[in-house]
């Protein structure tokens, strides 16, 4: 069957099974590697994606459902060649090492951000708990995120 | 890498629709809603559905809403929502309890009440929840619609009484006076299924107990409704003592299997436990009483 999904503002169709994941889907058809295939059984998070704003894991949805509808994955983050605050975040805190598991840790953290501006350390572990890093480095990412969250609040103050 | 078997797929735009999809495509047709039960089985070849009907377009099935004193809740409804909905947490917090450790907030987006409850798997909570909150769920098929409880509802392991062409659309749950309700669960890390878990829904009344319902999740092979519970509480005034001993019946009546998550007589030690503590934190809500 063929489907159409638009993924970081661009729309890509392809004729697919009906069985095909949508991480394989967004790997294979525009090569965005970024969004990461882990475990295959949606406990990991390295997969998250967004789909229509909202944050899934990637391997537990099929491409013939998401036809019609808009994916944001890591790659989309960047705008006009400017990190996102949460990628920054991400490298002024030293929140990954291995870096398997950040792409869905960064797009669970921005559904959150999104969502809560200004949360507590507490809501941003519940917020990428269900992403697992094999790194052990949970602390540093809670603390990107929170950077994020605060660069986000001073260039909402100047501005 | 894992992939699920060749099927086909279709999207269905109405609850008419998908019947009609499921008829015309028998019995290997498989409905799918948050897709977090079903396509992991796929991978695993669990389940190998030949078409699947995708219900994820059926906004109408997507509701929590008060009809004069029956909560109504849409079959398609996300766990995200049941968690957030004011109206369940005024009259049913146990949902929000439930929710908060229903695997991860991402899946969460995603999963559905109905999903959940069809998938009747044994360790899943919200099967636990409503079968203590006494709810009712509606099934259509061909024939029309008919409403079952959740004790005809539960048929076995995985197995429910929704037949082959026929859809699960709602669960409907009576308000009733003096209600309070709580789910305790215990699990081996974030998000997992539970070792074990305890749903509690009582309604008070001048001072005593009118109805109490209890049931159990990952503590047999279907979820657990120890009615023994409710019978030794209805009529009497709440107390510690009465606690425990309800902790002792349901630590009885349950038929944990010992596996990964833990031996036997651990599991029927924590059923006890919970059971408890569930009934203790939903009378305490019935009785206002909780900080």
């Amino acid at each position: 069957m063929q489907v159409t999904i638009t993924i970081n503002g661009e729309e890509v169709t392809r004729d697919v099974e009906p069985r095909m994941l949508l991480v394989h889907f967004i790997r294979e058809t525009p090569g965005l590697t970024g969004t990461h295939w882990g475990c295959d059984t949606s406990n990991c998070g390295a997969c998250i994606v967004r789909l229509d704003g909202q944050a899934v894991k990637s391997c537990t949805v099929l491409a013939a459902m998401a036809d019609g509808h808009e994916v944001t994955t890591v790659e989309g983050l960047e705008r006009d060649g400017r990190l996102d605050p949460v990628q920054e975040g991400f490298h002024e805190k030293h929140a990954l090492h291995c870096g398997f598991c950040t792409p869905g840790m960064m797009m669970a953290s921005r559904a959150l951000l999104d969502e809560n501006p200004d949360p507590t350390d507490e809501e941003i572990r519940t917020a990428i708990s269900g992403g697992i890093c094999r790194c052990t480095g949970y602390q540093n990412i809670v603390a990107a995120v929170r950077w994020a969250a605060e660069r986000e609040a001073e260039v909402k103050q100047e501005a | 890498m894992q992939t699920p078997a060749p099927c086909g797929y279709e999207r269905a735009t109405s609850v008419d629709g998908a019947l009609a999809a499921l008829a015309a495509h028998g019995p290997t047709a498989r409905l799918i809603a948050g897709g977090h039960s079903l396509l992991p089985m796929m991978k695993l070849r669990l389940a190998t559905p030949e078409h699947l009907v995708d219900i994820n377009d059926l906004d109408e099935l997507a509701y929590i809403e008060r009809d004069g004193d029956v909560i109504r809740i849409g079959a398609m409804t996300r766990h995200v929502e049941l968690q957030r909905s004011a109206l369940l947490a005024e009259h049913f917090a146990l949902f929000a309890d439930a929710e908060a450790v229903i695997a991860d907030p991402v899946v969460r987006n995603r999963g559905t009440i109905g999903g959940s409850l069809c998938q009747a798997d044994p360790g899943e909570d919200l099967s636990a929840v409503c079968a203590a909150i006494k709810a009712d769920v509606v099934i259509r098929g061909p024939a029309g619609e008919r409403v079952v409880s959740m004790d005809e509802f539960h048929v076995g392991p995985y197995v429910t009484a929704v037949a082959d062409g026929e859809i699960l659309t709602e669960i409907r749950v009576p308000i009733r006076p003096g209600a309070g309700s709580a789910h305790e669960k215990v699990e081996r890390r974030a998000g997992d299924f539970a070792i074990a878990a305890a749903s509690a829904a009582v309604w008070v009344g001048g001072g005593t107990f009118a109805d109490v319902g209890l049931a159990l999740a990952a503590a047999g092979p279907i979820t657990v409704d120890v009615t023994r519970v409710g019978e030794l509480l209805r009529g009497q005034p709440p107390g510690e003592e009465l606690f425990e001993a309800a902790g002792a019946i349901a630590a009885e009546d349950c038929m944990p299997m010992a596996d990964t998550r833990g031996p036997v007589d651990y599991k029927r030690h924590l059923v006890g436990v919970l059971t408890k503590r569930a009934l203790r934190r939903a009378t305490a809500r019935a009785l206002q009483q909780e900080a």
